[in-house]
């Protein structure tokens, strides 16, 4: 039998708080040794189900029928000691959050060496020893020292490869790995898909590879299954499908994603550039400044450094940059949720820098935010007609209850939601209709200003798409000016006509959209670009070369 | 909230409704007092003269008197009027005090924040009962009435009791003042004010129902053991099991059973109902503690498995259903993915 992995008729069934959920429908999936399967779907498509119950990790409100062959075994059957037995020497697992799936108390070593003794090898200084020798296989520097460290001694992407190390010390067959680097920056993406691939070539590892970026597909997968509502809808080697996707649900993922340079990049962004420039700025910041003050011994942190920003009346600038780049910082010190420590800043006019940092009330009616995370930004306790009422009741109490009822049906129309969903909760909405509420009530009073926080990262691709038009549209409509902010250039590339790109809170590049992104100035821009993976096998295979050949 | 009943299974189901069912006829007795109990609870004789002292239960006495001459059962049925009084002034004050301590201290910080922690960290240190004790001869020399008696045992348990409330509020008001959704409050320019009732107060309320019922058995306890240590309410001005439960005591040796078991059990009935209830409650709002009905067949080794009950909110007001994935806090590799919201 040549296959390492061989799924049967998967179904899974999940006992919930609102009744049974069909959350794996038949699926039918095999690995070979060595080969690396990407396995692509939105949430709730069955993916991660899928992918746990290779190494029996499903939850306890679960139950699964068919046959998941591991090497000859029925994880569906089998019991705890075999399951204990099997997870690590034969299949591991690593998971999204390297930060949580660490344990903070012990060296890593210790947590390398754990799964060493729980599978029977003998001696403390063989199992450090091995520990060792397992850090120094994915990368980390002075392995010998650092296997004494502790979790936070670590960086993220750090901490993924010691995850990674941890898998591989007892030398599986088959590495699952649930969304390993959608919570790491691109760059640091890059480096541990090119990991995993130099773990494929040097111990022959098959890897399952979960993931809703279809760039770490185009970048690493031999072969390819989407999943949807349960079923997998299509199965291909990955060149074939993105050359030739067979079916419309895999199409319509595809052509959803926003591609960098792509055709779908520049026509988009044209509107702004056709106003006629105006003479004042919406947000004028020079030299700003944002420190956070150290705790009890702890140095403080300096977040923004010496940022100069301008934002034109209509105008849509983007804000670029990895995590603790003080992207989000700035939209903050804008919206006046933080205060600015240094510098000159500039809101519609108004000051808000040194001592006032709390804005008077006619500014902040004329600015719009909208929140990265649609499920927490509305209150879970009042209705979204309810939230959307608040902007009213606090800046135009004169209208009356059903003036602003009008009001909410106008809003609830402008971002193509029905009207009756004034009515409903805020977890009754699915993702991307709260996200559409969460921009109707940045725009409920027609504000000059749109500060937009990564509105689209926490959504899925399909999604993300009709909430970028969305947001296209209305600015087309109001002509307010926006601050996006965002890590994902390609978004970036959609909607903004202008670029600052920030790294370590400083601003290292900032011009017109397509300069920036076609012909960076900055090495670091530069860098950023190589790191993105594209959604096309023989594309990605081009740049990827060019970036492990060129100098860092 | 009724839906919880439906879900309940084995050893928690049991809990839950016995819990439920005690505390149910604790308030309902205590409710319809004057038309349950045969006599008043200082009434020492009608027409036909006096009742006598620790006479056995008879036709018209059932429980017998109490060596004062009191009828028993009227004694414990009125006694569960106090204690319903009790619960309510001593969980009204801490809770609202509390909670609006919380409140404040969560959304400040701040020196506010660290003085008012510092000061329910001290509290602890306190022994609840002396505190109670201290506190009852302060108000009424010892003696009391039914006031003051009331409100000394309310004070003692409350001054313990806000420090919990404050605690448990001001974590959670911490946790909420940064949700996004505050935030965006404050970029629309919501005033503070406004801010804290509508947005923070009422997202930090969960628990609570759970730490009152838990609160409610214990003030029931401290106002029986001040009546036991002889600093309760004076007999003739309401029925204290604490009290009653003293005079019994030399009662015990001489063979008289009957004045000491009831207001005994009374007591037990009443703190087990309510620890009950707010035990099932706290487990079946935690959805790590709780199991859905068909998983635990699946092979679970205990039959204990217990189904989804709509989150604890429900109880406290308005709640719009369950919402499990609402936790904040995103971690990976978690079963969320497939739970279609």
């Amino acid at each position: 039998m040549s296959e390492l992995l061989t799924i049967s008729d998967l179904h899974v069934r999940l006992d919930t708080d609102h009744g049974e959920v069909h959350a794996v429908r038949g699926v039918d999936l095999s690995i070979a040794p060595g080969e690396v399967v990407a396995l692509v779907g939105e949430s709730g498509s069955g993916k991660t189900i899928t992918a746990r119950s290779i190494l029996g990790l499903l939850p306890e409100t679960a139950r699964a029928t068919g046959r998941v062959d591991l090497g000859g075994d029925d994880m569906l059957t089998a019991g705890p000691s075999t399951l204990r037995a099997l997870r690590g020497s034969r299949a591991a697992m690593i998971f999204q959050e390297p930060s949580t799936a660490l344990n903070p108390v012990y060296s890593v070593g210790w947590q390398i060496a754990e799964g060493l003794r729980a599978h029977g090898v003998p001696g403390r200084k063989a199992r450090r020893a091995r520990a060792v020798e397992a850090l120094a296989d994915v990368g980390i520097p002075e392995p010998n020292v650092r296997v004494d460290h502790y979790p936070h001694q670590f960086s993220g992407g750090q901490k993924q490869r010691i995850m990674i190390a941890a898998a591989l010390a007892l030398e599986p067959g088959l590495l699952v790995a649930d969304e390993p680097t959608s919570a790491l920056d691109v760059t640091v993406q890059a480096e541990i898909l090119d990991l995993l691939r130099t773990v494929r070539a040097t111990h022959g590892t098959a890897i399952l590879m979960i993931t809703h970026n279809m760039g770490v597909v185009a970048d690493i997968a031999d072969r390819v299954a989407v999943m949807r509502q349960g079923v997998l809808v299509e199965q291909a080697p990955a060149l074939a499908l993105f050359a030739s996707p067979k079916h419309a649900y895999t199409r319509e993922l595809l052509a959803a994603i926003p591609q960098l340079g792509g055709a779908g990049g520049a026509r988009e962004m044209s509107p702004a550039d056709a106003r006629e420039p105006s003479p004042d700025a919406v947000v004028d910041a020079r030299r700003l400044d944002v420190t956070f003050p150290g705790r009890l011994g702890r140095p403080s942190f300096r977040a923004v450094h010496d940022v100069d920003l301008r934002i034109d009346a209509g105008e849509v600038v983007g804000l670029v940059g990895e995590s603790g780049s003080g992207k989000t910082t700035i939209g903050r010190a804008v919206a006046g949720l933080t205060r600015v420590t240094g510098g000159t800043l500039t809101v519609l006019g108004e000051r808000i820098d040194g001592h006032r940092h709390r804005r008077s009330l006619t500014v902040s009616a004329q600015i719009g935010f909208v929140f990265q995370d649609p499920a927490t930004s509305f209150n879970p306790q009042l209705t979204i007609g309810d939230s959307l009422a608040e902007p009213f009741l606090v800046h135009r109490p004169d209208l009356g209850k059903r003036q602003t009822a009008t009001r909410i049906a106008e809003l609830l129309d402008h971002v193509a939601l029905p009207a009756a969903f004034a009515r409903r909760y805020p977890h009754e909405l699915s993702g991307g209709q709260r996200q559409r509420a969460s921009v109707a009530r940045a725009i409920a009073l027609d504000p000059r200003l749109l500060i937009a926080d990564e509105p689209t990262s926490a959504l899925d691709v399909s999604v993300q798409a009709t909430v970028l038009d969305l947001i296209l549209r209305l600015h087309r409509d109001m002509g307010f000016a926006a601050l996006f902010i965002s890590h994902d250039l390609a978004v970036i590339e959609r909607v903004a006509s202008r670029v600052v790109v920030l790294h370590r809170g400083e601003a290292v590049e900032s011009g017109p959209t397509p300069q920036v992104l076609h012909r960076p100035a900055h090495p670091y821009t530069t860098r950023l670009l190589a790191a993105v993976p594209v959604p096309d096998p023989t594309l990605q295979a081009t740049r990827r070369a060019a970036r492990t050949t060129a100098p860092v | 909230m009724f839906a919880i009943f439906r879900y309940g299974r084995g050893v928690q189901r049991f809990m839950l409704l016995t819990g439920t069912a005690l505390t149910a006829l604790f308030v309902l007795v205590s409710l319809l007092a004057p038309l349950l109990a045969p006599y008043d609870f200082n009434q020492l004789g009608d027409a036909d003269g006096l009742f006598g002292s620790q006479r056995p239960p008879s036709a018209e006495h059932p429980l017998g008197t109490t060596v004062t001459g009191y009828d028993v059962l009227s004694r414990t049925i009125w006694g569960t009027r106090t204690a319903l009084e009790i619960i309510v002034m001593a969980v009204v004050v801490s809770i609202v005090l509390g909670v609006l301590l919380g409140l404040i201290s969560g959304y400040f910080g701040g020196r506010l924040d660290q003085l008012l922690t510092g000061l329910a960290d001290a509290m602890y240190a306190f022994p609840s009962l002396l505190l109670a004790i201290v506190v009852s001869i302060v108000i009424s020399q010892g003696r009391s009435g039914l006031f003051a008696g009331l409100t000394s045992a309310a004070i003692a348990v409350s001054v313990v009791f806000i420090p919990q409330y404050l605690r448990v509020v001001r974590a959670e008001v911490v946790r909420i003042k940064a949700e996004p959704f505050v935030e965006a409050a404050r970029v629309i320019g919501t005033g503070t004010v406004r801010i804290l009732t509508r947005h923070v107060l009422r997202n930090s309320t969960r628990t609570l129902p759970l730490i009152i019922t838990i609160n409610a058995s214990e003030a029931i306890l401290t106002l029986a053991a001040l009546g036991f240590l002889g600093f309760g309410i004076e007999p003739n001005s309401a029925a204290e099991w604490g009290y009653d439960l003293n005079k019994s005591m030399p009662d015990v040796t001489a063979g008289i059973w009957w004045t000491s078991i009831f207001p005994g059990t009374a007591i037990v009935l009443t703190v087990l109902g309510i620890t009950l209830l707010g035990e099932s409650l706290n487990d079946l709002a935690d959805p790590r503690l709780r199991r859905r009905a068909a998983a635990a067949s699946g092979g679970a080794a205990d039959a204990a498995g217990v189904a989804a009950v709509s989150d604890p909110s429900g109880t406290a007001g308005i709640s719009g259903g369950s919402d499990i994935s609402g936790a904040p806090g995103v971690s990976g590799g978690s079963a969320d993915g497939t739970r279609d919201e």
